[in-house]
């Protein structure tokens, strides 16, 4: 996970497993790890266990763990190192032809631009 | 006075509402919005990887407009395009190499050391108009509107760049309050909506929707003020699907803060385009005799 720490910028080893970013993330009850055992989870190394679960795609970089993490980590860094490792063996998360035309006429560029940035190659 | 002015790609086309508004409220201050002559989408999302400065360049190409035009400031409506063009313009600021390799990779460009400062409405009207001076220029007081702020994350998330208290922002009820509304508090206001989960996860965003609106409904609010076209498309247009999965299917008005200021300003309401909003909102400012019916 050396990678993780370069792309981020971030020193994940600083975690102390508090889980005030889990307390806070408005995506909790969606998330099959916590963001607090995505920490863990890399520091660890278990980039498989990482990459078998959704956090990573579901994070919506609200930021709101990073202005709490007491330790002052920037935790949708990391998630995002995270996202551009598996996005840079250039498998998206979501194929934007296969969303069907009459979803993607509804939705306003800032939607489309945001979500493609995040979640595609 | 005049000022550079920012607008980002949705506001040229389904948020035109939001542009419209803001550009024709502030005529009324005295502030003319001016356009950048050139611009291009500043990416939405600012690049959280220190290794993409790729995704920095259409943000700091915007900036380098700016300070081309002569400008030291640059205004934005956007919540998405306010953070992304600050926290691009910090990182010019304070990183040394980056800057270096930025300003050599846009060669045929003036260079760029972050000169200008990105500036969101709503701290502008805060700290160069004042809200004792807005208040004055108010003509038609919203004072039987009950309104709940929506601040969502770009505006005061992360630290940096943030406008306001991340847990306790004020300033969007300072400035209903020159307005004349009476403001509910509502505490899922800092909440995120889901973002861009509307597109890939769209229940998990519908989750978030409900708990923002019926905490909203439960405090009294009849509508809700925001400042952002994702959030607003969330907010607004899809929190029919959110409440009717998640809640008990109660919907409310949802307004952009600028057309909420236009209404208080006397601008013909032709410019708040209420068409392209949420279909009750020209019906509640009517029945308080806000706009026309
Ligand atoms: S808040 Fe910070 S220190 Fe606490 S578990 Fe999360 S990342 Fe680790
Ligand atoms: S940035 Fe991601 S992990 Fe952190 S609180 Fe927001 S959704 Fe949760």
């Amino acid at each position: 996970m050396e990678k993780v720490k370069e792309i981020s910028g971030e020193n994940i080893d600083k975690c102390m497993q508090c889980g005030t970013c889990s307390g806070g993330c408005p995506m909790i009850d969606v998330l099959q790890i916590t963001p607090r055992g995505i920490m863990h989870l890399s520091a660890l190394g278990q980039e498989q266990k990482i990459a078998k679960a959704n956090t990573i795609w579901m994070c919506a970089s609200c930021n709101t763990c990073a202005v709490r993490c007491p330790r002052g980590i920037d935790i949708p860094k990391v998630m995002e190192a995270m996202r551009q490792i598996f996005l840079r063996k250039n498998v998206n998360y979501i194929e934007p032809n296969q969303i069907p035309d009459e979803v993607l006429e509804d939705m306003p560029q800032i939607v489309m631009v945001s979500c493609f940035r995040k979640h595609t190659a | 006075m005049k000022i550079a002015y920012y607008p980002g790609c949705t506001l040229k086309t389904s948020a035109k509402n939001l542009n419209d508004s803001a550009v024709a409220a502030m005529a009324k201050l005295g502030v003319e919005l001016v356009e950048l002559d050139r611009w291009n989408c500043c990416g939405a999302v600012y690049s959280l990887a220190d290794d993409d400065l790729l995704h920095q360049v259409a943000p700091v190409r915007d900036l380098i407009r700016v300070k081309d035009m002569g400008y030291d400031k640059v205004i934005t409506v956007c919540s998405m395009c306010y953070n992304t063009l600050a926290r691009a313009n910090n990182l010019v600021r304070n990183d040394e190499e980056k800057r270096y390799t930025l300003n050599s990779f846009m060669e045929e460009e003036t260079d760029y050391n972050g000169e200008v400062e990105v500036v969101h409405l709503l701290t502008f009207l805060k700290d160069e108009i004042g809200w004792g001076k807005l208040k004055e220029k108010v003509t038609k007081p919203l004072s039987d509107l009950k309104i709940s702020p929506y601040y969502g994350c770009t505006l005061t998330r992360p630290r940096d760049i943030a406008i306001d208290s991340a847990d306790n922002p004020r300033i969007m009820h300072d400035f209903l309050e020159a307005l004349g509304a009476q403001v509910v508090n509502n505490p899922a206001g800092i909440e995120c909506c889901g973002s861009y989960q509307i597109l890939s996860n769209p229940d998990a965003a519908y989750s978030n929707i409900n708990k923002i609106i019926s905490t909203a409904i439960n405090r009294g609010a009849e509508a809700i003020a925001s400042s952002c076209p994702l959030c607003e498309f969330s907010l607004g247009k899809r929190q029919k699907q959110a409440t009717e999965k998640f809640g008990d299917g109660k919907t409310l008005p949802t307004f952009y803060f600028t057309q909420l200021l236009a209404v208080a300003l006397g601008v013909d309401d032709a410019l708040m385009h209420f068409e392209i909003g949420h279909e009750k909102s020209r019906e509640l400012l009517a029945s308080k005799n806000l706009v026309g019916a």
